[in-house]
């Protein structure tokens, strides 16, 4: 089985004793309130899905990653992964206590040594981070929200947060670990998603399929923008799907609980280790990974793995061009596999924002795009409700 | 009995950096450097294998269960 990222899969689900002590002191430390992305990443880091990181980033960490995509201790890692000081609250914390860390809902979930309070400069973070200072990025628009009040320090997880959906397609690391393990499985392709899967999408996780031993559809259903497909609907996509066009014992589904950053390449390779600690050896990088309108070239988030030692990264890119049904060879491929297109409409393919204008007036998309179960969910979902 | 040594090619201008740095280390010879490197990382990797299993750190009971939902899940 693949080594977790540093060599350790971390696991900071206080349990037992060790709990009941936790939580008899809970009452009497300081609060601190954690957003929706704050409380995934609490989750992430408890359960091993962010190992080497044992908790929110200190500064040593922060300024490493964010200027350097490596760790205090040189490993690379490509997103800060902090904790911000709620507004009015920047002069309320003192390195050396523990603070209990409590959800939306006001339930204690975790509980944090608090090592470091550090200022961080938000336009900096963007820039080095997201390639970009405009605040129509959500990923600006995140950091604008915050203060620029860090607090760094080890977690401990001492209740999940509530999941209301999809409970029983939530595995933690050592749960995929343990799949992969009876399956038998030794080369396992993970694809990262946010949006549902088209005819592109099905053509190259097959394409990597046909090069492992098995294929982990990890779909991301942490917090993501207003304008993405919701969760549930995603879900029954994926469903569909894999019911009809895949081989049952071959493929897997189970949620990834990460917010998402919209941070296009240095995203990528933060979605590669965090899925080789779910026990993968490979990993999607398609076109535009992670990106958002257009602030990231369509190959960037490949390109960014040369900035690394293969060896460093672990878990192996499996890169692929931009996908295509091709009436002419009457087949899907792209520009590498396909004959040079000689007439419009060659090459099936249809912009996002098209997809949504036919769905919302109820028109599918061709079968050479999108499958049409998957049109039919999705046109589903797009009607007024009565 | 000992087991036969084998030769490994490296870069000469890396060999001339560990002469360098082996200065007045209390290693003899570049040789005994490498060997020394290359076993720590080897054992390094030998402890991240045994880490990195995923389910060694279940108990049987804990094994049991994440079973019991994979086979719901109809993975198993």
């Amino acid at each position: 089985m693949i080594p977790a990222h540093g060599g350790r899969l971390i696991d900071r689900v206080v349990r037992g004793e060790e709990r009941e002590a936790l939580l008899s002191r809970i009452s009497g430390l300081q609060k601190l309130q954690l957003n929706e992305r704050e409380a995934s990443d609490l989750e992430l880091i408890a359960t091993g899905g962010f190992s080497p990181i044992e908790g929110f980033m200190t500064k040593k960490d922060y300024e490493g990653v964010r200027d350097r995509m490596r760790l205090a201790n040189d490993l690379p890692w490509s997103l800060p992964v902090t904790l911000a000081v709620k507004h009015g609250d920047e002069t309320k914390y003192e390195p050396g206590s523990e603070l209990a860390l409590v959800d939306v809902d006001g339930k204690v979930i975790g509980v944090l040594e608090l090592e470091d309070v550090y200022q961080v400069d938000h336009q900096d973070e963007a820039q080095k981070v997201l390639r970009t200072t405009d605040e129509a990025h959500p990923g600006v628009d995140y950091l604008e929200s915050i203060t620029n009040t860090y607090l760094g320090g080890r977690v401990s997880m001492v209740e999940r947060r509530a999941h209301t959906q999809f409970n029983d397609y939530r595995l933690d690391p050592k749960e995929s670990r343990v799949l992969f393990k009876q399956k038998g499985w030794k080369r396992i392709v993970a694809f990262q998603t946010r949006n549902p899967i088209h005819r592109a999408h099905e053509y190259i996780q097959k394409c990597a399929l046909e090069m492992v031993d098995g294929l982990l559809i990890h779909p991301l259903m942490g917090k993501t923008k207003g304008d993405d497909i919701p969760e549930g609907i995603r879900f029954d996509c994926y469903n569909a799907l894999i019911s009809k066009y895949f081989p049952k014992d071959r493929v897997s589904m189970s949620i990834f609980p990460a917010a998402m950053r919209y941070a296009g390449p240095r995203e990528a390779i933060f979605h590669a280790l965090v899925r080789k600690n779910y026990g993968c050896t490979h990993f999607i990088v398609g076109r535009d990974h992670a990106g958002v309108g257009n602030y990231y070239g369509t190959y960037d988030a490949q390109l960014i793995f040369d900035e690394f030692e293969p060896g460093e990264i672990g878990i192996t890119p499996m890169m692929f061009e931009h996908a295509f049904f091709d009436l002419k060879s009457g087949a899907m491929g792209t520009d590498k596999t396909c004959p040079p297109a000689e007439e419009k409409g060659q090459r099936v393919f249809l912009s996002g924002t098209k997809v949504r204008e036919m769905l919302s007036n109820g028109e599918a998309p061709p079968a050479e795009f999108t499958r049409p179960e998957i049109a039919e969910i999705l046109i589903k979902s797009m009607q007024p409700k009565s | 009995m000992k087991e036969s040594k084998v030769t490994v090619k490296i870069p000469r201008p890396l060999y001339r950096k560990i002469q360098l740095v082996i200065e007045s280390s209390g290693f003899n010879s570049p040789t005994d450097f490498i060997v020394f490197v290359l076993r720590d990382l080897v054992g390094e990797w030998d402890r991240s294998q045994k880490a990195g299993q995923g389910d060694e750190v279940f108990s049987a009971d804990e094994i049991r269960a994440v079973k019991e939902k994979l086979r719901n899940l109809g993975y198993l």
